[in-house]
């Protein structure tokens, strides 16, 4: 069967299982459009490429399978190049199919062209450059397997226009040996001695912690994880990347560790002599100082990415393997430290002393930021999907939103990207139709991307968006509050301008608005109802509202700030 | 006459910190790039890069790096590079585990008053002329990375000397009881 590339292209993704594809066409890539009519997958038309990269991450973090994004050369590429980082700093895997200028024409600076793999190199698991239509199902197929497989990531194929036009005979990859992938050995043995060293320590601890990160979730090691815990009734915290692995409402959940963690977890890690580090990384937003890092702790480290081990903190045991095979491993021994009656007697003085809390909102507003989350949580049906920007508003949605299962969390960790949630938010709903999608955003980061709300109304995609709107880029203010001598260097943004109710309606979506408690319960039952069209509220919220606990930049986690109303006694 | 032998003898010039890393790789377009980009991003030290073609010439290279261990864990590096999907093999070779080569070309200004001391530098280094013209010699050295230090030096004796080294090239010594590479 002759085919060109285009339609090799195609059919090759629909060999891969690929539903959806959040795109927007351009020249170079105009080829490929074409055979996309008559195929099965559904195509989301962007209104900006950035928000078909994010769509696809918030559909990947969603369903735990690829996202798949196509865009054109050039302006296209680069415009997708952030939520390519994006997905590289968090590990969600990925696969990007741009345009590029013909083969004859690369290198020449013709319109459009750009050295799209050359700038993604630093920010891709991998990318391809294909030189032939014959290629192209092996490109795909090899995408695919790298960006789901090991530590998963995002992987790019540069589609040059002549490639996608030129024809070839259809054939498919049979297996992992045509990929002509030597280099690439996604699966390790789990080493036994290791896995013996781990269990010795952690029968010897009596202060353990079970760290866990992302790297859980994408291991979908939850069932093992919740085996493990309550066996051997080891308290747990769960990273920002990691939130819904482990349920909040259990008793041996302390929560998030950070920079905005709760207290009992932060001093948990501090206290421990053991920490089992699953699937994390040791983030400086984790760790704070990393000298004083939970200094008496041992560290065993599992982690599917060897160089991780000692890329921060130097392990006492490193064990290369995802994290469900070692967790499974540690139970198969036994695992069980001996008596941990007197760290939870210490865990849950913490606890207690140090609760999350914020002060009530006054009747009339404005909003508490804490309370407008906690009572949309409230409100919204189990399983319901939350996607978030980047600052103040997702670390309250991170420590106040009850987060009971995996893939229910979708924000931006590594690289902070503001902007991602309402496009994230969109490719969750695509993911999980079956679930409700909120996305509590702030507002400067909803004034980055909101544009992709035509896209959502013209799909029929019905998301719902709280803007906790602040009228400052809040995160920043608050720096410049505590660390600048409330010297305010612009970050006021207004709270009417833009209208953010006529801006969502001009957008097709339903516009409300809450200034004080009675309202923010009205339009969220009001919001609840509508489950046709987008929903964009907006919430006033207090400007001077902080987010506590907090561990400042560079600092011990020791010298955690918790909220004002319980300092005095505090440490 | 004692001339030096630069192919003999143990490579005292390498301070412990270097470790050379013998990298296989795919023999792809920009797979060069991918490892000096990765170097550069993550910060790692290279002190010499040689690469070409491997013995089985059409589908792989090897690239010998001679890397700062100090700076940067070996293991953090070799973790790193080992992530590249188009790195096949990575073998570490401590310095006095190796044989380390290296390739010299020198052009150096003559005239009479310098000919003989050109000739016994040369000479007592083991290098050889490649070629002359009335005013000026090209000399060539393939010795250990040391040997090419110190004609380097002595040739700084010298004016007008335009001089390239290719970086060094090593594999493991033969019949060590241990094994002097670890494959990752």
């Amino acid at each position: 069967m002759e085919l060109t590339g285009a339609q090799a292209l195609i059919k090759s993704l629909e060999q891969q299982g690929v539903d959806t594809i959040f795109g927007l066409p351009g020249g170079a890539i105009l080829p490929v459009y074409d055979p996309l009519l008559d195929s099965s997958i559904r195509h989301i038309l962007v209104r900006h490429e950035q928000g078909a990269g994010h769509m696809a991450e918030g559909y990947a973090m969603a369903t735990g399978r690829a996202g798949v994004a196509m865009v054109t050369s050039g302006p296209g590429a680069t415009n997708i190049v952030t939520p390519i980082t994006n997905a590289h700093m968090d590990s969600t895997p990925l696969v990007v199919i741009t345009g590029q200028v013909a083969t004859s024409s690369i290198g020449l600076d013709a319109f459009q062209e750009c050295d799209i793999t050359g700038i993604t190199m630093g920010v891709t698991k991998h990318n391809f450059l294909v030189q032939s239509a014959h290629e192209l199902p092996r490109a795909v197929a090899a995408a695919f397997h790298l960006a789901t497989t090991g530590r998963p990531g995002p992987v790019l194929i540069d589609v040059p226009k002549d490639v996608a036009q030129s024809t070839m005979e259809w054939w498919y990859p049979a297996g992992v040996e045509e990929f002509d992938l030597p280099g690439y050995r996604p699966t390790v043995e789990l080493d036994e001695s290791a896995v013996a060293r781990c269990v010795a320590m952690i029968n010897g601890s009596e202060r353990p912690v079970l760290y866990v990160g992302g790297g859980t979730l994408k291991s979908r090691a939850s069932g093992e994880l919740l085996a493990f815990a309550e066996r051997t009734r080891i308290p747990v915290v769960t990273t920002l990347m990691a939130r819904g692995v482990f349920p909040d409402s259990h008793d041996q959940h302390l929560g998030m560790p950070g920079m905005h963690g709760v207290y009992a977890a932060v001093t948990a890690i501090q206290r421990s002599d053991l920490l089992i580090t699953l699937g994390a990384r040791f983030d400086d937003r984790v760790t704070g100082k990393i000298a004083s890092f939970a200094p008496d702790a041992k560290v065993i480290h599992v982690d599917i990415d060897r160089a991780e081990f000692g890329k921060i903190r130097r392990p006492d045991v490193a064990l290369q393997s995802d994290v469900a095979s070692a967790l499974r491993a540690f139970d198969a021994a036994g695992a069980t430290p001996k008596g941990l009656d007197g760290w939870w007697r210490e865990i849950r003085s913490w606890q207690a002393s140090y609760p999350l809390v914020y002060d009530e909102p006054e009747v009339d507003g404005p909003l508490r930021p804490q309370h407008v989350i906690e009572s949309i949580a409230r409100t919204a049906p189990a399983g319901t999907i939350v996607a978030s920007g980047v600052g103040q508003h997702q670390m309250w949605t991170a420590q106040h939103w009850p987060f009971e299962e995996p893939n229910t969390w979708v924000n931006s960790g590594g690289a902070g990207t503001m902007g991602f949630g309402v496009p994230a938010a969109i490719g969750a709903k695509v993911g999980r139709p079956d679930r409700t999608v909120w996305c509590i955003d702030g507002d400067g980061c909803f004034q980055m991307t909101a544009q992709e709300l035509v896209t959502a109304r013209s799909e029929g995609i019905p998301i719902k968006v709280a803007i906790l709107n602040n009228a400052y880029l809040g995160m920043v203010r608050q720096w410049q509050e505590m660390f600048y001598d409330e010297r305010y260097s612009e970050v006021y943004l207004s709270p009417d301008l833009p209208d953010y109710v006529k801006w969502a309606e001009a957008m097709g979506c339903v516009g409300l608005r809450a200034t004080n408690v009675k309202e923010m319960n009205d339009v969220i039952d009001e919001a609840n109802q509508i489950n046709d069209v987008p929903v964009v509220i907006d919430f006033r919220t207090d400007s001077t509202e902080k987010v506590f606990p907090m561990v400042p930049a560079g600092v011990s986690n020791d010298d955690i700030l918790v909220h004002p109303s319980q300092r005095g006694g505090a440490r | 006459m004692n001339v030096p032998e630069p192919f003999a003898g143990e490579p005292v010039h390498s301070p412990v910190r270097h470790h050379i890393l013998s990298v296989l790789v795919e023999n792809k377009s920009g797979v060069l790039a991918r490892i000096a980009g990765l170097f550069a991003r993550r910060g790692f030290n290279i002190y010499s890069l040689a690469v070409a073609p491997s013995e089985s010439h059409a589908r792989f290279s090897r690239v010998t790096i001679v890397v700062d261990a100090e700076s940067t864990p070996l293991e953090q590096i070799v973790g790193q590079l080992d992530k590249l999907v188009n790195v096949v093999a990575i073998s570490d070779i401590a310095p006095r585990e190796a044989v380390e080569r290296e390739l010299l070309l020198a052009t150096i200004k003559t005239d009479v008053a310098n000919r003989t001391s050109l000739l016994d530098t040369l000479g007592n280094a083991g290098a050889a002329i490649v070629d002359v013209d009335p005013g000026a010699v090209t000399v060539m050295l393939a010795g250990t990375p040391s040997a090419c230090d110190d004609l380097e030096r002595a040739l700084e004796a010298f004016a007008e000397v335009e001089l390239h080294r290719t970086g060094r090239v090593a594999l493991p010594r033969l019949g060590r009881s241990t094994p002097a590479t670890v494959e990752h």
